[in-house]
Parts: structure tokens; C-alpha cells; sequence
């Protein structure tokens, strides 16, 4: 019985992990006042990018690096779709979704069906990449909860005119916050397919990429609640493949992700009343000048 | 020698909005130099100019002695100017700490935060302005607030302080305050450059006194050469009444009975506390008061957006508990908002729209809205409050703040409402367009109805009232007539005489 | 010389069709590099696009049957999308929709079509709408944003498809395909002579896209509805009930989107089994999004997309492209389309010299 819970623990983990740098680059982004709704679409690039450079040059590490760059990239052109152009942000990261199942279904197709290389655990049964992810959330709750670029950040977000009077530039924070999100998120895939499934299916993130945005919901745009969030869904999912030997239908079993993500983004609306909230910008262009 | 001089600058907005033409300006140090004039005038869009948050069309800036180019606010702040907004630049969510340490330079550039509570104590202490460092924001008053603004200015080590219209939310006590450290500043030779309209402040506190008018200089006065009645005429051109011509009230039955209502704001703390007063037909009873006591909780139970946690309010003999906004305008209650833009109005939608929206549902057959009637009602109703339009069709954003003001009075005050509530009504509205709004409540008043009104600029609640009840904290504190003294209601508004 | 950009006061219908056309065959060009990264020839593929959508008469009867489905949908997106309300959940509306249908045609198949098929239709319309009431009720209630719920519940969707076509629905002849058996023959709709067109599908489809146009602009409910749209808190103050507004609405939405399913189920396939839409209800916010949010001007963009899908569906065949090629198409032009708005929310003027 010990055996078992432990068993679900440790696999919460590290199905969690993914979902936690995830969402560590989304509550950046978010800080800044910029929605990204594109996270599904630059993870499975993320994920693609990885799989691929890991097999053409031999190397993990390049293969992630590769990863981080395009999910920088592409964080990069969402920036300059909400800040420089100011377009509708929704409608601006379900684009990039789209682009991103597009893109790398196609550059997928050479890769399906192969065996990847993974990472070896280096303690306690997890590979290198779970202790480099919470120890990267501690340093982002640090930074911005404690210096000054995180008060900066988060003024922002909140209130771009008053961060702007007070001489900061608020293009360039979102602009780099977004592009920092951005390369989290093409991390979190890479993870995805290098460390966790070792192989590259198309659309493999399966929603994950909604769950991070539902996890930042939950997480109170804080760190530290992503470790929690992410460890909670990586559980979940644990328990799907678990609970299925024992004759529920696989497809019910599936819908338990999502189902639960609903649930969790109910409970988090009840909660997070008050101070507890978005931050006030987000969503909104910022333009100098406008009451 | 002059720290500023702006010369001959030009500001446009398209399509064809001229904000300034050709307007000179110097600040000395040491010296307190009001900029005077209407709303509209250009006084805040120059000194965004200065401080770098809008580019000059035409014209140079210099500073002390040099030609400077000011391109975002971070220029301005590398030249030591300071500026403190009328509608405060302050994250509500963070201490007044985070605030204040939000773009300040200083020693230890990653954990500014002790050495900015340092710096918060000295000029607290030096300008006799004291806040609570830890505090956040949303739990400080408006005069704190600003207080956090000005401190937070003070400790960039500033030349020069541009101040929009601060007094417009503080008590005359808060006032004398913001006045005495003024003047300590002008003793330590910073320029201070103090956007106003009301008079009375530019004949007691400044040296020189700028008058703008439509974007244009009038002319550059010291104030110990000029009176209160020549600076009114320079500021708007014609002499100006300083009390509108009414006739005696004569008071019939209570339109409004508000008694010990009990309501709670949107954080879940006490707004309202016991509140009670009444409102008779043909009479207009003034609300006096800084903003945040209540009276925007007050405005929203009585038309039916808030629930009242206790006490009992009645139109016209008719209990409102539990009735709808729309229920309630339908007994005959009239709203114009604070907020004309984003609650009075739909800015998308055509000028016609925005005129139907309170009674579109008359005009309609079964299902279908009944176009025709509707826009010969809108013809009437333009005509008859003089709004300035292009069409029909424009979108109501098109239009200036006073024409959209006039909108709202035209569709609220359509159907002969026997209770108007007013809030803030000619608030940001230039002088022809304020008369004719005062002049429409006085004349909805002569013919029956009760208003309430509540607005900040106890000048207007002065001239309009019949009676004036003063509001502090969700109670009502006493009423004075408009003859009583100002620094009494300034008494009142700030909590008086508990 | 000095770029100035400057905020234009409202565009004018034509500025909007031109800047429209402009940034959507901006894509053209985006996607031809994309295909020549991944060795296709764009001309080639291009020309199989075209000619597999408009080309001949078989191409062109697939290109309206495939726009059904996308203008029921995005009919319904408009009208959503005007409100406020971020619906991106059509697909699952759709099976839902499709699900429903085939419950009432499995169990009464056998019995007159003109019972039938209209019985179908309003079981489509009840799941697809019941489907899209889920999220607005959390969002009425909660407050809970409903771009990932009703996200989610397109997930949820296709999983209840899945256990229903694996499980309790299998046919009993269908050799272990995760299909139902084939529908009785009075569930058939009736369609356009040789071609696949389900005409009375068509035609409702058309008609609703008139019928909301017209509610939108004539009604009083439609009044309303706009202004909750474009300025909630208005809405608030004047008392209309946003609650009210957002069901209504997205019952019509998630409606159409399940009318959508059960064309697609009653009209091409006649059983139900797993990805009878190739994303009919995402390329429908495209569509939404491209027709401007207007119910008149969507129902000419989805002819066009089924065109493209029909395009895409060539692609696959001809040069081996996978299905996701169409989901890129779609990114590619929002994206366009997107920055095509700055163009039209701003002017930008050169100016050759500055003077003092």
C-alpha cells in the first residue's frame, strides 16, 4: 500500500514538472500584463524542436537548448503581436496554437515512432531536470517578490501607467517577460519529449499546454503555488494510468485532466476574491497618454 | 537663472484637435507658478509635454539654460522633474514602499527596499507629510494617497514639482497641509508648478500665475497685481457669474427617503452606516464630502447595483429592496455617473444608440426595435440640448466630454423623472458646457423633480443647493446651508466634531 | 524623414474590406516559405489547393458541403465573439451535438424521415447547446474564465465520443471499427443530386446567419446583447442582465455548432465515429474572426475556407501533407489578419522634413 502511494507520489512529480516550468513562464508573462494563450502551441514546438535536434546531434542538452530557443522565439513574436501592435491577445495566442500544432506536426512527421534518448535519475528516481525546476521556481518567487526587477515587473502588470510615470520602460519589461515565458514553456516541451516519453507523437501535450494556463489561475500568479499546482495535475495523471488496469474505461480515465482542471480553475475563482487576483493590466494594451 | 522655458509649442491630436498652439513657459526656482485655466485648456497636456509623457509637435524645452529633448518620463526624472498626476499613478495591490522604490536609483540596486523606507522617514519628517511605509495602498485614504504621490516625487531629490489639480480631493485641512510643505520646498529653491482652476487657491498660494485658454497663452500675471474677478475674465474670456440665478425652493413630497441604510463595498468593509436623509420633489440637496465616504455605495444601492445589508430606502412611497436597476428607473429615477464614458455611455455605439438606451424598450413593436420612432426622437432630443454631432451615426466617442455629458442628460431626463441623481456631473466639462448642464438641473427642479447631488467641487454644490448635507464615512455628519463658512464643511467632511 | 503612427478616428467599410483582403492574402506568401522549408513547392501546392477546391464541379459541391459545417459554427462564434464571450469550444459543441443525433437515431431510426431528421436536428441542437451552457454557467456563477473551459470541454468531448463509439455504441458488424452501425436509411438527409451537398442543412445555415443578423441589429434583445459586447459595465448600470445575455447566447452558439454535428453525421457519415471534423469548430473562429464578426460576411468566408479545407484535404492526398498542415493555414492567417487590424486602428504617415 506504502509501495503504491509512494509509486503515485514520485510519478506525480515527474508528470508535474513539465507543468511546473510551464507555468513558471506563463506567471512571468502574466506579471508583465500580457496573456499568452499560445502555451499549448509553443510547447509542442518546444517538444518537436527538442526530439529532433536531440536525435540529429546525439546531445540532450543542445537538443533543450534548441528548445528553449524557439519557445523564446515564438515568445517573441506574441510580444510584438501584443505590445508593439497591440492586437487582441486572446485571439493573438490561439494563432500561435494554431501555428504550433501545425508546424510541428509537419517537421514531426520524420520523427514518429522513434525511440528518444532520456535523462538518467540522478537522485531519489528523478533526473536532474525535476531538481533544476523547483529550484528555478524558488530563484523566480525570489525575484520577483524580493528585488527589484520582480517589484518592477509586477507594477507593470498592475499598473502600467504608474510604472511608466515613474520612468520604467514598460515595452521592454513585457517584451522580455514574454520572451522569458516563452522559452519556459519551449523548455517545459522539451521535457516533455526528451526526459518524460522519450519519443515524439503528434500533438502530444494533449492540453497540457491549457492546463498551464489553468494552473497559473490557480498558483495566484505566485511561484510558489506552481509547485503545488503542478505536483496536484502531475498526480492526476498519475493516477489515470494507474486506476486503469482495474477496468475503467480508458476514455473516461482520460477525461480526468480535464475535468479536473475545471474543477481547479471553479475553486481557484472562489478563492482568489480580493487581493488575491490577475494582476489588473492583464489583457490590456498599453498605450502612453490614454485615461 | 529660469530653470524652464518652453517655447512656442504645439500639440495636435488627430483628427483635428488642436491641445496647444504656440504656448510659451518659465518656472523660476523658488517660486510657485500656477497654471490657470478651464478644463480643455492645455494646462495638463503642457505639462505632460514636460514631463516627457506626450512630444511636442513644434517648440524646444530648456533647462537651465540648455536645450533638452524630454522623450519618455525618464528624462524628466534624469533632469530632476517631478510630477504628480491627477488621477494617481499608484499600483493599488503594493506597500506604499513598493511604490515609492518603483525606478528609483539607488545604493543597493537589487534590494532597494531599506533604503527606501530610510529615505521615506527623512522627507516625511522634513516636509511634515507622514505615511506608513508598509502599508498598501488600497487601505489609505485619498489624501494619503496623495500624500504617498508627493513624498514619493520628494525623494528623487527633485527642481521641479508639476502638481494637476491637487487639491480637488483633499479637505481644506489636508490642504493647508499640502501647503505648508509646499512652501518649505519653495524655501529649499525648487520650481513648483501647480495646475489648477479654482481661484481662490491661485490668489492665496502663488507667486505667478500662467492663464491658458482653448491652447492658447492669455497672458503671464504676478498674482499680488491681479484679482479674482480679472483672472476669471482672462481665464474664459466674458465675465463671469459666480452664482447662477435660482428661484426659492418650494418642497412637496419626499421623492427619496433613505433611512439608517447599511452597505457594505466591494472589499466587504462598512461604506455605508447608518445612513439617513431625504430628498423632496423641487428641491436639490447637495452630498459635500471627499470622495470614497460612501458616496459612490450610496449613488449605486439607491439605483439598485448594490444590495443594502439594513435600513430602508424608498421612491416616491415605493420600497426598493430587492428591486432591479431597470424596476427602478422605471419608477422614475434619472442617473447621470461619475464615470460618462465607461458607465454612462457605449463609446462603439452611434450617437443614436447612446440616446435610446434607456428607452429603447418603448420603442419597439413586439420584438423589433422601431427605428423611425427612434431616430426622430433622437432628432428632437439633439436639438433640444444643443449636442454638437456630426450624425446621427457617429460613434458617441467621437465627441467631446461636455456633448457626451449632454447625451446622458438628454436620455435620462427624458421621461420627467421625478428623482435625478447627479454624480460628479460637470466634472472635466468647459465652462459653456457646465452652465447649461447646472442650468438643466435647476430647470428640472423648478418643474418638480428632487435631485441629489453629489459632487467634490463644493463650489458647485454651493451654488446649486437647496440644502447641503456633508458625508463622512458612510454617515451623514450634519447639514449647513450654502451660506455656511468653508473651513466648517471642511470640518465636517474630515470627520468634525466627534 | 520621421515615421509617425497615429490613431485613425473609425475606418471606413471600404478601408476595412481593402486592409481585410490585403492581410489575408498576406499569409500567401508566409506560408509559401514555410512549404518550401519543408521541400514542397508552395506554387505547386497552391495550384492543388485551388483546383482540388474550385476546379471542377465535384470541387466546388465539396467545397459548399464542407462550408456547413463551418458556417453554423461560425455563425454562432460572430454572435458569441460579439458578445464578450470567448467560445472556443465549438468543436466539442459539435459532437456533443453529433452525440446527441445519434442517440435519437440509433433508438428511432426506422421511423419517417420527416419525423426523423428534424428529431435529429433538435437533439443536436439541444446536446451541442446544453455542451456550451456547462462554461457560461461557471462563468455566470464563478466567474471562471471561459476560454479554458469550454477548451476543456472539447477534450472532455471527444473522450465521451470515443467511450461511446469503443464501448456501448460499437456496431455489431463493423469488424472491431470504433463505429456505430450504419444509421437507417430514413436518417439520411437528402442531398443535391450527385454531390454530397446536404442541402436543407445548407439552407438552415444560411438562414440563421439572416435571421441573427437581423436580431442583432432589429430586436430589442439584440440591442441589448451588443451592448453587453461592447461595454459591459454600461450594461450593468442600465440593468441588463449580462447573465441573461451570455446563456441565451451561447445556448444559440453551442447550438448551431451541434446543428453543425449533426449534418456532418445525418448528411456525410451516417454513423458516428471518432474525428468526424477535422477541426471544423477551431478554422471556425477563423472564419468568425476573417468575416469580421458579422453574420452576413461569415457565411462568404466559410464557402472560402471550405474551399481551403477541401484544398487541404487534396494536399494530403497528392503530396502526403499531413492534416496539420490546415491548422498552420488557419494560425497563419489570424496572425495576418491580426496585425492587418494596427493598419486600420492607425494611420502611418511619413513626414519628409521637420520643421521648428
Amino acid at each position: 500500500m506504502i509501495t503504491a502511494i509512494i509509486s503515485v507520489l514520485r510519478a506525480a512529480v515527474r508528470a508535474g514538472s513539465p507543468l511546473l516550468i510551464g507555468t513558471l513562464g506563463e506567471i512571468y508573462t502574466e506579471r508583465s500584463g500580457i496573456l499568452n494563450l499560445g502555451v499549448e502551441g509553443v510547447m509542442l514546438m518546444g517538444a518537436v524542436t527538442a526530439f529532433a535536434v536531440t536525435q540529429t546531434t546525439g546531445s540532450i542538452a543542445i537538443g533543450i537548448l534548441a528548445a528553449i530557443i524557439v519557445g523564446g522565439l515564438m515568445g517573441l513574436l506574441h510580444a510584438f503581436m501584443s505590445v508593439s501592435l497591440k492586437v487582441n491577445q486572446y485571439v493573438a495566442g490561439l494563432s500561435l496554437v494554431m501555428i504550433g500544432s501545425g508546424v510541428s506536426s509537419l517537421i514531426g512527421l520524420d520523427y514518429i515512432g522513434i525511440r528518444g534518448k532520456t535523462l538518467k535519475p540522478v537522485f531519489l528516481g528523478f533526473d536532474i531536470m525535476v531538481y533544476v525546476f523547483i529550484a528555478l521556481a524558488m530563484v523566480l518567487w525570489f525575484i520577483l517578490y524580493r528585488t527589484r526587477y520582480g517589484i518592477e515587473i509586477r507594477s507593470v502588470g498592475e499598473n502600467p501607467a504608474a510604472a511608466d510615470a515613474m520612468g520604467i520602460n514598460v515595452n521592454k519589461t513585457r517584451y522580455l517577460c514574454t520572451i522569458f515565458g516563452g522559452a519556459l514553456v519551449g523548455l517545459a516541451g522539451a521535457y516533455l519529449s526528451t526526459a518524460y516519453l522519450s519519443s515524439w507523437t503528434d500533438n502530444m501535450t494533449n492540453g497540457r499546454g491549457w492546463i498551464i494556463l489553468a494552473l497559473t489561475i490557480f498558483a495566484s500568479w505566485d511561484p510558489r503555488g506552481a509547485i503545488l499546482g503542478a505536483w496536484i495535475f502531475g498526480g492526476v495523471e498519475a493516477l489515470q494510468y494507474r486506476l486503469q488496469p482495474l477496468g475503467i474505461s480508458p476514455s473516461f480515465l482520460g477525461m480526468l485532466p480535464f475535468i479536473s482542471t475545471i474543477i481547479i480553475l471553479v475553486v481557484s475563482g472562489k478563492l482568489s476574491k480580493g487581493n488575491r487576483g490577475p494582476p489588473e493590466a492583464l489583457g490590456k494594451p498599453y498605450r502612453r497618454g490614454e485615461r | 537663472m529660469t530653470l524652464i522655458e518652453m517655447k512656442n509649442i504645439s500639440k495636435y491630436f488627430p483628427p483635428n484637435i488642436t491641445a496647444l498652439e504656440k504656448v510659451d513657459f518659465t518656472a523660476e526656482p523658488g517660486e510657485i507658478h500656477c497654471l490657470l485655466g478651464e478644463n480643455g485648456a492645455g494646462k495638463t497636456t503642457l505639462m505632460n509635454i514636460l514631463y516627457g509623457l506626450y512630444k511636442a509637435d513644434k517648440g524646444t524645452v530648456k533647462f537651465e539654460g540648455n536645450q533638452v529633448e524630454i522623450n519618455s518620463p525618464r528624462d524628466a526624472i534624469d533632469l530632476k522633474i517631478g510630477m504628480v498626476h491627477q488621477h494617481f499613478r499608484l499600483v493599488k495591490r503594493h506597500t506604499v514602499a513598493e511604490n515609492i522604490a518603483l525606478g528609483l536609483r539607488c545604493d543597493n540596486s537589487l534590494f532597494p527596499l531599506p533604503e527606501v523606507k530610510a529615505r521615506i522617514k527623512q522627507v516625511s519628517e522634513r516636509y511634515g507629510l507622514s505615511v506608513e511605509p508598509d502599508a498598501y495602498i488600497w487601505e489609505l485614504s485619498v489624501g494619503e494617497q496623495q500624500r504617498v504621490e508627493i513624498i514619493k516625487v520628494l525623494c528623487r531629490d527633485i527642481k521641479v514639482l508639476i502638481l494637476d489639480e491637487p487639491t480637488s480631493i483633499l479637505t481644506p485641512q489636508e490642504t493647508e497641509t499640502l501647503f505648508n510643505a509646499l512652501q518649505l520646498m519653495k524655501q529649499e529653491d525648487i520650481a513648483i508648478i501647480f495646475i489648477t482652476h479654482k481661484l481662490d487657491e491661485v490668489m492665496t498660494f502663488s507667486d505667478t500665475v500662467t492663464v491658458l485658454r482653448k491652447g492658447r497663452n492669455v497672458d503671464t500675471v504676478q498674482t499680488k497685481t491681479v484679482d479674482k474677478k480679472s483672472l476669471a475674465k482672462l481665464m474664459v474670456g466674458r465675465d463671469v457669474l459666480f452664482r447662477v440665478e435660482k428661484s426659492e425652493a418650494c418642497p412637496a413630497e419626499p421623492v427619496l427617503e433613505i433611512n439608517a441604510l447599511q452597505a457594505f463595498d466591494d472589499s466587504g468593509l462598512v461604506a455605508l452606516d447608518g445612513f439617513s436623509l431625504s430628498v423632496c420633489g423641487g428641491e436639490i440637496l447637495g452630498i459635500a464630502g471627499v470622495s470614497g465616504n460612501g458616496q459612490r455605495e450610496l449613488v449605486e444601492v439607491i439605483t439598485g447595483l448594490r444590495k443594502k445589508t439594513g435600513g430602508m430606502v424608498k421612491i416616491s412611497g415605493v420600497d426598493i429592496s430587492g428591486l432591479k436597476p431597470g424596476q427602478i428607473a422605471e419608477i422614475g429615477v434619472a442617473h447621470i455617473p461619475e464615470d460618462r464614458i465607461h458607465r454612462g455611455s457605449v463609446p462603439d455605439m452611434r450617437v443614436l444608440d447612446n440616446l435610446m438606451l434607456r428607452d429603447y424598450k418603448q420603442y419597439s413593436k413586439g420584438l423589433l426595435l422601431d427605428a423611425e420612432t427612434m431616430r426622430s426622437q433622437s432628432s428632437e432630443m439633439i436639438k433640444e440640448y444643443n449636442i454638437d454631432t456630426p450624425a446621427l451615426e457617429t460613434p458617441i466617442k467621437l465627441l467631446s466630454g461636455g456633448n457626451i455629458q449632454k447625451v446622458i442628460l438628454a436620455r435620462e431626463l427624458h421621461g420627467s423623472p421625478s428623482l435625478i441623481i447627479a454624480s460628479h456631473p460637470t466634472y472635466g466639462l468647459d465652462v459653456g458646457a457646465t452652465e447649461q448642464i447646472r442650468k438643466t438641473l435647476l430647470a428640472q427642479r423648478d418643474s418638480g423633480a428632487g435631485v441629489l447631488l453629489i459632487s467634490e467641487d463644493l463650489d458647485e454644490i454651493m451654488e446649486l443647493s437647496d440644502r447641503v448635507v456633508v458625508i463622512y464615512e458612510g454617515r451623514i455628519m450634519g447639514e449647513v446651508t450654502p451660506e455656511t463658512d468653508v473651513s466648517e464643511i471642511g470640518l465636517l467632511m474630515s470627520g468634525g466634531n466627534q | 524623414m520621421k515615421i509617425k503612427v497615429e490613431p485613425r478616428a473609425d475606418p471606413t467599410w471600404k478601408q476595412t474590406l481593402a486592409v481585410t483582403v490585403f492581410s489575408a492574402l498576406l499569409a500567401l506568401p508566409i506560408i509559401a516559405v514555410i512549404f518550401w522549408g519543408f521541400h514542397v513547392n508552395p506554387l505547386e501546392a497552391y495550384s492543388v489547393i485551388f483546383e482540388g477546391a474550385f476546379g471542377d464541379w465535384y470541387g466546388v459541391s465539396e467545397t459548399l458541403t464542407k462550408s456547413i459545417p463551418l458556417m453554423l459554427c461560425a455563425v454562432g462564434l460572430s454572435v458569441a465573439f460579439q458578445t464578450g464571450f470567448y467560445n472556443i469550444g465549438a468543436e466539442g459543441q459539435l459532437l456533443m451535438g453529433a452525440i446527441f443525433s445519434t442517440y435519437v437515431a440509433l433508438r428511432w431510426g426506422s421511423l419517417p424521415s420527416i419525423i426523423i431528421i428534424p428529431a435529429m436536428l433538435i437533439a443536436g441542437f439541444i446536446g451541442g447547446g446544453l455542451w456550451g451552457l456547462i462554461p457560461t454557467y461557471l462563468r455566470v456563477r464563478f466567474e471562471t474564465n471561459e476560454v479554458i473551459t469550454t477548451l476543456m470541454m472539447n477534450y472532455i468531448a471527444t473522450k465521451a465520443l470515443e467511450y461511446l463509439v469503443f464501448g456501448p455504441w460499437k456496431g455489431a458488424d463493423e469488424w472491431g471499427f470504433p463505429y456505430t452501425s450504419k444509421f437507417h436509411v430514413n436518417t439520411w438527409i437528402p442531398t443535391w443530386g450527385f454531390t454530397r451537398i446536404h442541402t436543407p442543412t445548407l439552407v438552415f445555415a444560411v438562414l440563421s446567419g439572416i435571421v441573427l443578423y437581423l436580431v442583432l441589429n432589429r430586436t430589442k434583445i439584440g440591442f441589448e446583447t451588443r451592448i453587453v459586447g461592447k461595454n459591459p459595465e454600461a450594461a450593468r448600470y442600465l440593468g441588463i442582465s449580462y447573465q441573461r445575455i451570455f446563456m441565451i447566447v451561447m445556448l444559440i452558439s453551442g447550438g448551431l455548432a451541434g446543428i453543425a454535428g449533426f449534418g456532418e453525421i445525418a448528411g456525410i457519415q451516417h454513423r458516428l465515429r471518432p474525428g468526424i471534423s477535422p477541426g471544423y469548430g477551431f478554422t471556425a473562429i477563423i472564419v468568425a474572426w476573417l468575416g469580421r464578426l458579422h453574420p452576413l460576411s461569415t457565411m462568404l468566408v466559410a464557402v472560402l475556407f471550405g474551399g481551403l479545407l477541401v484544398g487541404g484535404e487534396m494536399l494530403q492526398i497528392r503530396l502526403g501533407l499531413p492534416s496539420a498542415t490546415i491548422q498552420l493555414f488557419n494560425g497563419v492567417f489570424l496572425l495576418t489578419i491580426l496585425s492587418g487590424e494596427y493598419l486600420l486602428r492607425n494611420r502611418i504617415k511619413i513626414e519628409w522634413r521637420e520643421d521648428q
